[in-house]
């Protein structure tokens, strides 16, 4: 019983009742990750953060790089979302209330504890040394051979990162190569017509 | 092993809680927008020695205000405008602990923060694993190259983030050279025709009549202070 009170008793922050949190979690492909939470309401007579009722839940939002959607669902008070990424990249996790009645506040917080595994860390090795039938040895080599699998997709993503970050370098040096090069022409061509302007204005005026 | 087989989804998690029940790391990063604060809470037991890490990936000049409070209010850690820090303690009291991440000093920029708290060790492979119990070679080897792979993840995060930064650094330079030179095209253009209807004054320019206007208004502040005197 102690241990599914414990259930997700990992890190929590207070939410507003309009408010939207988003986190961001930067990740190569392939990748998979578990997000669980708890929310609690605040009971003004008990002066203390009880489990919240049925019909409050959260709504989780969770973005691509390409600020695509790829899921976005409503769970109950407690829940547990799962994504795998298609493309490197930035994705968001948003959570939202979806309270319609303001009474249910009551002028006070939501208490969300939250957990979000990525990678490795979401492997359930109970589950995986019972499905191949592992003896301890294997399942610790095993979960080795996991987490240099994530060293690896995280290195070639970096590779494509340090890659874009070179393309934007060298397109400001082009760009300030170009600007240099216009600003100078520009200088002398209007130089050029006004001392032709001013030339012509004299020779106009009979002083020269 | 057997139990696991066919199990339902609530006696998994609860498994999955046994393998975590050792002790949470949490690793975020959120967005905090200026003038904002954001805190974060956890209940920790006495003893648990815990680390609290966090990075500013983008945003202004990359610093924020953080905060650590024990369960009584006292402020354990407290650094201002701070880049990137890494704070250890071990708690001395059971309780909830708060940290706090402020933005408050800045009036426009939003900033991107990551942070990871450590609480106590990582849940080790087998739940019922006695500290005590030897372990062969071979588990014991696997289990150090397990700890150095996870610092080489550790390092990766923050070359990630140290990366991430240079790139929106980069990526801003990059519009603002642009929008730079569209501007200042624009502007010596502009200013080097002469204003409409004054084509036929030679040397007339916007140009020009900005710098009459300020000799008028300096010689008539010239010509002014005498007269007060």
């Amino acid at each position: 019983m102690e241990t599914l009170l414990n259930l997700v008793s990992a890190l929590y922050f207070h939410i507003g009742e309009t408010e939207k949190k988003c986190f961001i979690e930067e990740i190569p492909d392939e990748t998979m990750i578990i997000g669980n939470y708890r929310t609690q309401l605040y009971d003004k007579q008990k002066e203390e953060y009880l489990p919240a009722t049925q019909g409050l839940g959260m709504f989780v939002e969770v973005k691509d790089p390409d600020e695509k959607v790829i899921l976005s669902r409503q769970y109950g008070s407690e829940g547990r979302f799962t994504f795998t990424s298609h493309t490197p990249g930035e994705h968001q996790i948003c959570l939202h209330s979806n309270s319609s009645k303001f009474s249910l506040f009551a002028g006070g917080m939501l208490r969300v504890h939250l957990d979000i595994q990525v990678g490795e860390h979401t492997n359930n090795y109970a589950e995986i040394a019972a499905k191949d039938k592992l003896t301890e040895l294997q399942l610790r080599v095993r979960q080795l051979v996991e987490q240099v699998d994530q060293i690896q997709k995280e290195q070639n993503y970096q590779r494509y990162r340090e890659e874009r970050f070179r393309q934007t370098s060298e397109s400001t040096n082009q760009r300030v190569l170009w600007w240099s090069i216009v600003q100078t022409l520009i200088l002398v061509a209007i130089g050029f017509w006004q001392m032709r302007h001013l030339k012509s204005f004299f020779e106009a005026k009979k002083l020269v | 092993m057997e139990w696991l087989r066919g199990c339902s989804g609530r006696l998994l998690v609860l498994v999955q809680v046994l393998l975590w029940g050792w002790a949470r790391g949490s690793e975020l990063t959120f967005e905090l927008p200026d003038n904002a604060k954001q805190c974060f809470y956890e209940d920790i037991t006495i003893g648990t020695k815990c680390t609290l890490e966090f990075q500013v990936v983008t945003g202004g000049h990359y610093d924020v205000d953080c905060r650590l409070e024990d369960p009584d209010g006292t402020v354990m850690y407290k650094e201002m405008k701070k880049q990137y820090d890494s704070f250890t303690f071990t708690a001395a009291k059971n309780g909830t602990y708060k940290f706090c991440f402020s933005n408050e000093f800045s009036t426009f920029t939003h900033k991107t923060v990551y942070f990871d708290f450590q609480v106590g060790e990582d849940p080790p492979l087998f739940p019922n694993e006695n500290r005590v119990t030897a372990l062969t070679q071979m588990e014991s080897a696997c289990v150090s190259i397990h700890e150095a792979l996870k610092s080489v993840i550790d390092y990766q995060t923050h070359f990630r983030l140290r990366e991430a930064q240079g790139r929106s650094r980069a990526e801003d330079l990059n519009t603002r050279v642009a929008f730079w030179s569209i501007g200042e095209a624009f502007i010596l253009l502009v200013e080097n025709r002469p204003p409409l209807g004054f084509s036929s004054i030679p040397g007339l320019t916007y140009f020009a009549l900005s710098i009459q206007m300020l000799l008028k208004t300096l010689m008539k502040q010239a010509r002014g202070t005498p007269a007060e005197g």
